[in-house]
Order: structure tokens, then C-alpha cells, then sequence
């Protein structure tokens, strides 16, 4: 059997009729204890149950997932990665996971299609250049790569931007980070479980949490559609659910669910070479590399769990888009999709215990948990196997939201999630 | 499209209208209040899948509104304004 991935394995395996390629990950039955169980088997839960085996030498774990790994919003994403934060705690966390994406291709013997093309942010007024340069400096100074932008380099970045004098939107300049760019979200999710596995981890879809086992006051394993397993520690990943598993188990949390939609165009050859992201309009396209024109924008404005997304802001975030790109115009939308995100009050995310002592939580990533992945899974890895806090989360613990000392990112960076 | 049903000016496009919150989360009284209680009534929310009750703010006329709906399907069961929404048992 072939196991590793490799230019010389897939050179034997075209000789060999592609016979030999094993399956990426087992799907093992579940065993009644673990050492550790990890809930939701999107990027964040994969990738913690990934760094517990490969960091803490924890091999005995479970990935529960209700339906099918990355299905959630792993694949629902615009898959853009990139870490200019304001903050240096978020610059921190949002850093580790920046750096953690350029080697993992070879860390995870998978090829995550890591392309750092740039993520652009445009400035379209003098006051919101004067803004940017204020946020771009304290980005700077958390060590993060980032530059300003003339309104000429802006042009020769974005030749197929509206550049008429009746635009709406006018572009003044425009901030830059050139090492952030897009990855393919569903290589992270198949690439950080094909690894997790080979590490031991046991991979259960389409198992469903009913319950918590409590027992003394702790979380002690999980009642699940496919039977009791039992675990000292369990950790949870479950994005825009978080609430209800928080429900089971006797606690709420500081999140509201809302969809977040994005849709893709027809592919078209490439006219667009980086990410560009505009904070009037609240939309931000790419190209992929299939070809297609990569649409998002703001938050539906309804509290939602349905995986679809409402019309009104569809609408506003296309009006944007066609503002900025005239040229798009006669383009077809192939599919519009939403996943249900985390909103939390100062849009930074939640690392740390639960009320309930034995389960840990990742969660609260809003509009952007997808550029966190390795940084979200390394650190409820480092919780669940040691019981503590890595000194990268414990400024996200639940407690800030009683001591007041919240990351307000929103108001920070300015970019709403 | 979706309508909401504004108990005032009948039913109207969704886009008039502003989320408010979850109901029934009144703000605590009094001068002792603890750290937690007020980290509770500012963050902590219960975000139910499924059958909710919301306050709503109809933001053409200005009517505030209690609402239940649902948070999967979006199907809305009713809404009733604060004044009269008080005076039910």
C-alpha cells in the first residue's frame, strides 16, 4: 500500500493503475474510553486532535463528528489566511497560526494549496487612509508584516478595480500583507485528519453528542448516537453550536449564532491576483485557483442556525461587489452557501475550561476561525493535554467577559467578526 | 424576502426591522451587584436552535416588540408589543 504522498509514489502508483493508494483515514469503530475526546471534526477539532498526538504524545484520542469532516464551516469559508491584527494578544494567536500554515504542507505530508498572493484592504476616503496608517503601524509594531499602499501601487495591483470617475467607492490607498493569501479549505481539514489518523487518532463521523457523562462535578466522556466513550478530558470545536452543547452541559455562553454568506462565480481565466477586501462595502473577493470570482461579505443580521442565508444582505454584498468590479457584471453565480458562526461581543475568540471543569472549549472565532486553524487546534491540544493554559490563550479565556478585560477587535482592527 | 409582523404597522420587509435580544434578560437592580450577575445580563445568552423569543425594534415606526420565532427555520410564530406583552400572566 501507498501511504506517503509524494512525486515518486505517484509516479509508481500511474504505473501501478492508482491500485495501491490507501484510504486517507480509518474509520474505526468507537471504543468505550479514550484519553482524550475531541468534539466537532472541522479544522479546529482535527487539528487539535492532531497536535495532542504529534505535540503531547497523546494518542489515544477520539474526533467525534455529527456529520462529515470540514463539512461545516471549514467548508464554507473563502478560505483566506492572513494574521494583521491590532491587538497583540490576537497578533499573538493569529501569528502562530499564520506561521503554522506556511510549513504544513510538509508537516502534514498534504498539500493545503497555501498560495501568498497578498490580502489587500483598500482605504476609500483620506480619513480612512489616515485610519489604515494607524492600525498598519500598531500591526507593525506586533511584528506582523504589513505595508501601505499608494493609490498607484493600489492600481497596478487591481487594474479590474472601478477606477471611473463616477465610483462609488473611490480607492485613496490601501494596506497590504503580502505573506497572507488563501488556502484550500478542504485540503486543511482531509490533510490535518489523514495525519491525526496515522497518529492514532480515531476519527468517528456521523456521531452525535446526546449528552455529557457528569460525575462528581466533572465532564467525564460523552453519551453520543454511537455509544458511551469515556474520557478524563473532553474538548469542544463546534463553531456556530457551541450554545447547544453548552446547554447540555448546564452553562451558557457569551455567543449569538448568525449565517454568514459567501458564493462563487463561474470560472474565468485570472484577472485577479490577490485578495481585496473593502471596508465600505463590507465585501471581500478572490480568485480561486479553479478560476472562480470568491465572494464574501457581512454577517445576515437575524439570529440563525439555518444554513442558508437571507436575501437582503445577499443582495447589498453583490451591490457592493459590482460597485467595485463593473466588470463582473455579466458573470454567473454558480452556488451561494452560509455557515452558522460564533459571534461573540468583542469578536475574539474563546480558548479555556468551561463552568463545567473537564471540558475545554475553542469557539467564538466569529467570521474568521478558518486563518486560525492550526493556532485553535494547537492551543485546546496543549488544554486538554496539560490541564493549563498556553500563555498564547489565556488572555481568550471565558473569564474576561466577568473581569471586563475583553480584546475588542472589532473596534481594534476594524474588521467586523 | 422575509416579513416580520410589526404588532403596530402589520407585516413589512425584514430589512426595517433591528435584533434587540433575547428576551427576558432584565438588567440587575441595586448597587451590590456581583461581577458575575452583570457578566451574565451583558454576555451570557442561551442562543437556542430551534424556538426562540426575542425583543425586536420595528425601526421605521419605532415600535419595540417581542417576537417568537424559529432560529432553524425562520418561520415566525407571532409577536406581541412590550406595553401588552406585560400585561399577560
Amino acid at each position: 500500500m501507498t501511504r506517503s504522498y509524494s512525486a515518486l509514489s505517484l509516479f509508481k502508483e500511474g504505473l501501478a493503475g492508482q491500485t495501491g493508494w490507501e484510504p486517507a483515514w480509518r474509520s474505526p469503530e468507537p471504543k468505550a474510553r479514550y484519553d482524550a475526546i475531541v468534539i466537532g471534526g472541522g479544522g479546529h477539532g482535527l487539528a487539535a486532535a492532531y497536535y495532542l498526538a504529534k505535540n503531547h504524545g497523546i494518542t489515544n484520542v477520539a474526533l467525534l463528528e455529527k456529520g462529515w469532516i470540514g463539512g461545516g464551516n471549514t467548508g464554507r469559508n473563502t478560505t483566506v489566511v492572513r494574521s494583521n491584527y491590532f491587538y497583540p494578544e490576537s497578533a499573538a494567536i493569529y501569528g502562530l497560526a499564520h506561521s503554522l500554515y506556511k510549513g504544513l504542507s510538509a508537516d502534514l505530508n498534504y498539500n493545503i494549496m497555501l498560495s501568498q498572493r497578498g490580502v489587500l484592504t483598500l482605504a476609500h476616503s483620506e480619513t480612512g487612509l489616515e485610519t489604515a496608517a494607524r492600525t498598519l503601524n500598531a500591526i507593525q509594531v506586533n511584528g506582523i508584516d504589513s505595508e501601505l499602499l499608494s493609490l498607484e501601487e493600489v492600481k497596478r495591483l487591481v487594474p479590474i478595480y472601478n477606477w471611473g470617475p463616477d465610483a462609488r467607492y473611490p480607492v485613496f490607498g490601501g494596506t497590504i500583507q503580502r505573506s497572507g493569501g488563501t488556502a484550500r479549505h478542504d485540503a486543511v481539514a482531509w490533510g490535518y485528519a489523514r495525519a491525526a489518523s496515522r497518529l492514532g487518532v480515531d476519527i468517528i463521523q456521523n456521531c452525535e453528542i446526546t449528552d455529557f457523562i457528569i460525575e462528581g462535578g466533572r465532564c467525564r466522556g460523552v453519551a453520543t448516537t454511537r455509544g458511551t466513550m469515556r474520557a478524563e478530558r473532553t474538548g469542544m470545536a463546534v463553531a456556530g453550536h457551541s450554545s447547544v452543547l453548552a446547554g447540555k452541559a448546564g452553562f451558557r455562553l457569551p455567543v449569538n449564532s448568525y449565517a454568514l454568506q459567501a458564493c462563487v462565480s463561474e470560472p474565468v481565466k485570472p484577472i485577479l491576483d490577490t485578495v481585496v477586501i473593502s471596508p465600505d462595502t463590507g465585501v471581500y473577493v478572490s480568485q480561486s485557483d479553479k478560476g472562480e470570482m470568491v465572494i464574501g461579505g457581512a454577517l445576515d443580521r437575524i439570529p440563525s442556525y439555518g444554513q442558508r442565508g437571507n436575501l437582503p444582505v445577499l443582495e447589498g454584498v453583490l451591490a457592493g461587489m459590482l460597485d467595485m468590479f463593473p466588470v463582473l457584471g455579466q458573470l454567473k453565480l454558480m452556488r451561494q452557501w452560509a455557515g452558522i458562526v460564533d459571534v461573540v461581543p468583542d469578536s475574539s475568540p474563546i480558548i479555556g475550561e468551561t463552568p463545567l471543569p473537564g471540558l475545554f472549549i475553542n469557539c467564538g472565532w466569529g467570521t474568521g476561525g478558518f486563518k486560525a486553524i492550526p493556532a485553535g487546534g494547537t492551543l485546546l491540544a496543549h488544554l486538554l493535554a496539560t490541564g493549563k493554559h498556553h500563555d498564547i490563550s489565556r488572555p481568550f479565556d471565558l473569564d474576561r467577559f466577568t473581569t471586563g478585560r475583553l480584546i475588542d477587535e472589532a473596534a481594534g482592527s476594524g474588521i467586523a467578526h | 424576502m422575509q416579513l416580520f409582523p410589526c404588532p403596530f404597522c402589520g407585516p413589512r420587509d425584514e430589512a426595517e426591522f433591528h435584533y434587540g435580544g433575547e428576551a427576558g434578560n432584565l438588567r440587575p437592580d441595586g448597587r451590590e451587584v456581583p461581577a458575575g450577575r452583570w457578566a451574565d445580563y451583558l454576555h451570557m445568552r442561551a442562543n437556542p436552535k430551534g424556538a426562540t423569543r426575542e425583543i425586536w425594534v420595528h425601526v421605521t415606526c419605532g415600535e419595540f416588540f417581542a417576537m417568537e420565532r424559529d432560529t432553524v427555520t425562520h418561520k415566525v410564530a407571532g409577536s406581541v408589543s412590550l406595553g401588552e406583552a406585560e400585561q399577560q400572566p
